[in-house]
């Protein structure tokens, strides 16, 4: 207790974002993306003032959720991780007996709040994987490996039975990434994804059948074109005709005349894409690769293996949602019900992923002075 | 337990995440670069065809229809016309259960079967998001119903469209026509981006016939449109060309007071302005009401027409064949004054014999007319006078000089469909028969009998000529057109034929008196019609065998069946000095052409040239 006043946590105090335990270029830049997002989202949803007021309220809740967060230290969140990964997975049952939601069962109904457990595994799965790994020194070995490997399926099956292909695979994969990080051998990590390849097919024998023909439309839209091949045909259309500098702000023809469907939630992007064009585009990539960068320095900078894990894999993750969205809406990808990280119109997830980065600074401004 | 007390190695723990995470970064970069590698694809390389996908999604270029030309008569009176009518329309893609909202809609709007049968074809026909007429011609208080309750119908809306309305009912319909909607024959022969915004095509008569004149040319309107297909603006717009008015040779009071005196009589009525070929008006009985058949007729109201043995759809004046009768013998006779062979008077002891055969021509009348000249087989309409100088002038001079009239031959009227008659030949025989030309052929030939067919406005038009002393102009009903109100009407000029040539002129009125004297002589056989005229008329009545009588049988009027009798004709034209009408009546099963044609005709001339009546 006596070295707290030596932490370099301490030094940073001096300036006004320490003090608060947060990380300025972080903060910045998340802050960036989502009023961005709002511009795009005020087209998207043709000028809707109510839904721009309603997502204005959902992004300050969430940023409060991650002040929040970021005041607990690391310590206190690696002690009651192994907790919350059992709720987790004890809600996640509760919502296959009771749930409730359209098509899907992925709610969970307490009166006046609505919840989706899915939601807290996303998080809690990566953190009750670096809490187990960092018991032990890396890499891993190969009975840990196991251990993990049925830590990262049980979750994941009990989502996908939902069914929610896109959140499993999101959580299965902020899993994986948790062991990649881990250092286990490369020799393995091939094997592991020859083998995941090989089983594909058997992942077809399981699927639900809207969820063959999301892939059947992937493989082929123009087949489809009044279902779920409209998607994408309209998406790629809202992309395309958007050139190199867009049509301008609230100018997108496919988006306003209701031709690009989902556009405010999952196909956000090609409002963006139509509008802003392919300048417009490299914007909002280069913040989110800034904030995918600043996430994996201020992992690396972490003072013991749960941060770095942790830390790393929301990093990655964050960069999972993207890509999976972006490849759907340009058709690079199936379309699997992910949004547009901090664009996207949405409560439910945007509050995880700020919670993800008040983990993040959690770790970055908790640091000791005296183990580094 | 050994392994939880293994001592960590911070050092290497530290480089190895490092390690990982260098590579993490890599693999995003690598992988942001092809999302963006799959932009530039999309946005730069694709970028035309999106563009013009992303144009054609939201551009709708909609036809917009041309206003039908009107159609006018001589008088300027409207034939045609194009009236408001509010229809009832539904757009299937918008209607959850169309079966509900019709039976719905039905509680306080008329809908018949046969409307909801029309309407369920159209379904098929038309794309889903087109808006389908349910029922035309709503009335005011239907309008004011559904509008009270057009909220809950959502997809169906009332539609203002101009529909084609014939004031003149059936009295028109033969000549005027009438449109109807454009079938599946006629959408392979039309123009199919000119019409795209019609519906209605001309079916019939001058609507038919002047099809591309009334039509019109269609417009364009460009709308930006969203995703359900509803328009949000109007981009630019090219307006329609509206069809050109038509004002007709046609007096319609004139048609419907002869429609009046035909009576019940099936039949036909052509009246022929001789100087110029310009039609004033033509009768064809029984006729019908054409403006149902513009908004769709049930089939069972068409079943009766088309069944009715009266044969209403049929257009007697160009399609109806008869056998003249004696209403040629003017002409055989003028045939015979050109050839030299007819100056001779005979003696007409009843019948004709040709030499070295048994068999007798009668004549109408059992006693013979005794001594007979031309003039007098003209006045009395004397059979055996003609059976003699059919014979001496033989079937091919008769069919060349007939010919000369137009008989045997399409008049070249504007309306589309007449059929030509026949006046035989010798090679007509030979070619349509395979049988060679008997001399009694001839005989029955020279009383308009046998295999000669002609229509009711060859006779009319052959009339004129014979009034006009041999000047022959084509038939037309069409007497100008106007692009749009604002300019003079052009002129449809009169085409003439070549003309009738005699070798002496002085003949045409040698004819033309024995004709006049058939309607003011004491023995002429039309003398009850020219009593009391205020004008001389020239005429000649006809009766037309229908069948054949057995040689020598007699045969009682009253005892055969209607359908049997003689059809009644009567050919002629007014003022005889400067005849401006020329008329052929055709009453068919009306037994004798001087009872019965000849005072409708009267009548006619009468209206059209005293003109008390109209």
């Amino acid at each position: 207790m006596i070295l707290d006043s030596y932490t370099a946590a301490n030094r940073r105090r001096y300036s006004f974002a320490g003090s608060l335990h947060l990380d300025a270029p972080l903060i910045i830049a998340l802050l960036l993306t989502a009023a961005l997002g709002l511009v795009i989202l005020y087209s998207a949803s043709n000028q809707n003032e109510a839904i721009i007021i309603r997502q204005l309220t959902r992004l300050a809740v969430a940023f409060g959720v991650m002040m929040l967060v970021a005041q607990i230290s690391p310590r206190q969140l690696r002690f009651w991780t192994p907790w919350l990964f059992a709720i987790g997975i004890f809600l996640l049952i509760a919502v296959l007996a009771f749930g409730e939601g359209k098509g899907a069962q992925r709610w969970l109904d307490f009166g006046l709040l609505r919840f989706q457990p899915s939601e807290m595994i996303k998080i809690t799965l990566p953190m009750v994987l670096a809490w187990y790994l960092a018991d032990a020194p890396l890499p891993p070995r190969p009975s840990r490996v196991i251990v993990c490997i049925l830590l990262i399926i049980v979750p994941t099956l009990l989502i996908a039975k939902q069914p929610d292909l896109g959140t499993s695979l999101v959580i299965a994969s902020s899993g994986i990434f948790v062991m990649l990080l881990s250092g286990i051998r490369w020799r393995y990590i091939f094997s592991a994804m020859i083998a995941a390849i090989s089983a594909a097919p058997l992942l077809w024998y399981f699927m639900h059948d809207y969820q063959r023909q999301r892939v059947l439309t992937f493989l082929n839209p123009e087949q489809d074109l009044l279902g779920s091949g409209w998607h994408i045909v309209q998406s790629k259309i809202a992309i395309g005709s958007g050139g190199v500098y867009g049509k301008g702000w609230l100018n997108g023809t496919q988006s306003h005349l209701e031709f690009l469907p989902e556009r405010s939630t999952d196909f956000i992007f090609a409002v963006y894409g139509e509008e802003f064009g392919l300048m417009g585009i490299l914007v909002l990539l280069t913040l989110y690769l800034f904030i995918i960068a600043r996430s994996l320095y201020i992992s690396t900078q972490a003072q013991d293996t749960f941060g770095r894990l942790v830390g790393g894999s929301i990093a990655i993750t964050f960069f999972f949602n993207i890509f999976v969205n972006i490849g759907m809406v340009t058709g690079l990808l199936p379309v699997v019900g992910l949004p547009l990280p901090l664009i996207s119109y949405g409560g439910t997830s945007m509050v995880t992923l700020m919670i993800a980065f008040g983990i993040l600074m959690s770790v970055h401004t908790h640091r000791k002075l005296l183990s580094q | 337990m050994l392994r939880n007390l293994q001592i960590k190695d911070h050092g290497n723990e530290t480089r190895l995440f490092k390690r990982r995470a260098i590579v993490a970064i890599s693999v995003v970069i690598i992988m942001m670069l092809g999302i963006v590698a799959r932009l530039i694809y999309l946005q730069i390389y694709s970028h035309q065809h999106y563009s013009t996908l992303s144009q054609k999604n939201r551009l709708k270029i909609v036809p917009l229809p041309p206003t039908r030309g009107l159609i006018y008569d001589r008088n300027g009176l409207l034939l045609a016309k194009n009236i408001p009518s509010f229809s009832l329309e539904l757009i299937p893609e918008q209607v959850k259960d169309i079966d509900k909202t019709l039976e719905r809609l039905g509680q306080f709007i008329s809908i018949r079967d046969s409307d909801r049968a029309h309407f369920k074809r159209l379904v098929k026909q038309k794309r889903r998001f087109q808006s389908i007429p349910l029922r035309y011609r709503l009335t005011e208080e239907e309008v004011a119903r559904f509008s009270v309750n057009r909220h809950l119908y959502k997809g169906v809306s009332i539609q203002a469209r101009l529909i084609r309305y014939y004031p003149f009912g059936k009295e028109g319909v033969h000549t005027i026509g009438y449109v109807g909607r454009i079938d599946a024959r006629e959408l392979q022969r039309i123009d199919t981006a000119n019409y795209s915004a019609t519906t209605h095509i001309g079916k019939l008569g001058i609507e038919r016939s002047y099809e591309d004149e009334l039509h019109g040319q269609v417009g364009y309107q460009q709308e930006e449109v969203n995703a359900q297909n509803r328009t949000l603006r109007i981009l630019d717009s090219t307006p329609p060309i509206a069809g050109k008015n038509l004002h007709l040779n046609i007096d319609i009071k004139l048609q419907a007071y002869a429609d009046k005196v035909l009576g019940d009589y099936r039949g036909s009525i052509v009246a022929i302005d001789p100087r110029n070929g310009a039609l004033l008006a033509m009768v064809s009985k029984p006729n019908y009401d054409p403006n149902p058949f513009v908004t769709g007729i049930s089939v069972k109201n068409y079943s009766v027409l088309r069944d009715s043995p009266d044969k209403p759809l049929f257009n007697r004046t160009i399609l109806g064949q008869y056998p003249p009768g004696s209403t040629v013998k003017p002409f055989i006779g003028l045939a015979g004054l050109d050839a030299g062979l007819a100056n001779n008077s005979l003696f007409c002891p009843g019948w004709f014999e040709l030499e070295g055969d048994e068999r007798r021509y009668r004549d109408w009348k059992k006693h013979g007319h005794g001594e007979t000249n031309l003039d007098k087989a003209i006045v009395q309409s004397c059979d055996v006078f003609f059976y003699e100088l059919a014979k001496n002038l033989r079937i091919t001079q008769m069919h060349k000089f007939m010919t000369q009239f137009g008989f045997g031959q399409k008049t070249g009227i504007d309306i589309i469909g007449e059929l030509a008659g026949l006046f035989p030949s010798r090679e007509w025989k030979r070619h349509k028969r395979g049988q060679a030309w008997f001399p009694g052929e001839t005989v029955i030939t020279g009383i308009g009998q046998g295999f000669t067919l002609t229509t009711p406005l060859q006779l009319a038009s052959a009339t004129a000529t014979l009034a006009m002393n041999g000047l022959r102009f084509k038939p037309s009903i069409v007497q100008s057109m106007q692009g749009n109100e604002n300019v003079e009407p052009v002129q449809q000029l009169a085409t003439r034929y070549k003309s009738v040539l005699l070798k002496e002129p002085q003949n045409w009125q040698r004819v033309k008196r024995s004709m006049m004297r058939v309607m003011h002589s004491a023995r002429g056989t039309a003398r009850g019609s020219g009593r009391g005229a205020a004008y001389k008329i020239a005429g000649k009545t006809g009766t037309a065998q229908v069948f054949g009588i057995a040689q020598d049988a007699e045969y009682n009027e009253e005892e055969i069946d209607l359908r049997l009798r003689d059809h009644s004709l009567f050919v002629g034209f007014a003022p005889f000095e400067k005849p401006t009408i020329a008329i052929a009546v055709i009453a068919e099963n009306g037994g004798s052409g001087g009872h019965i044609a000849a005072p409708i005709a009267r009548k006619v001339l009468d209206a059209y040239l005293v003109g008390t009546e109209l």
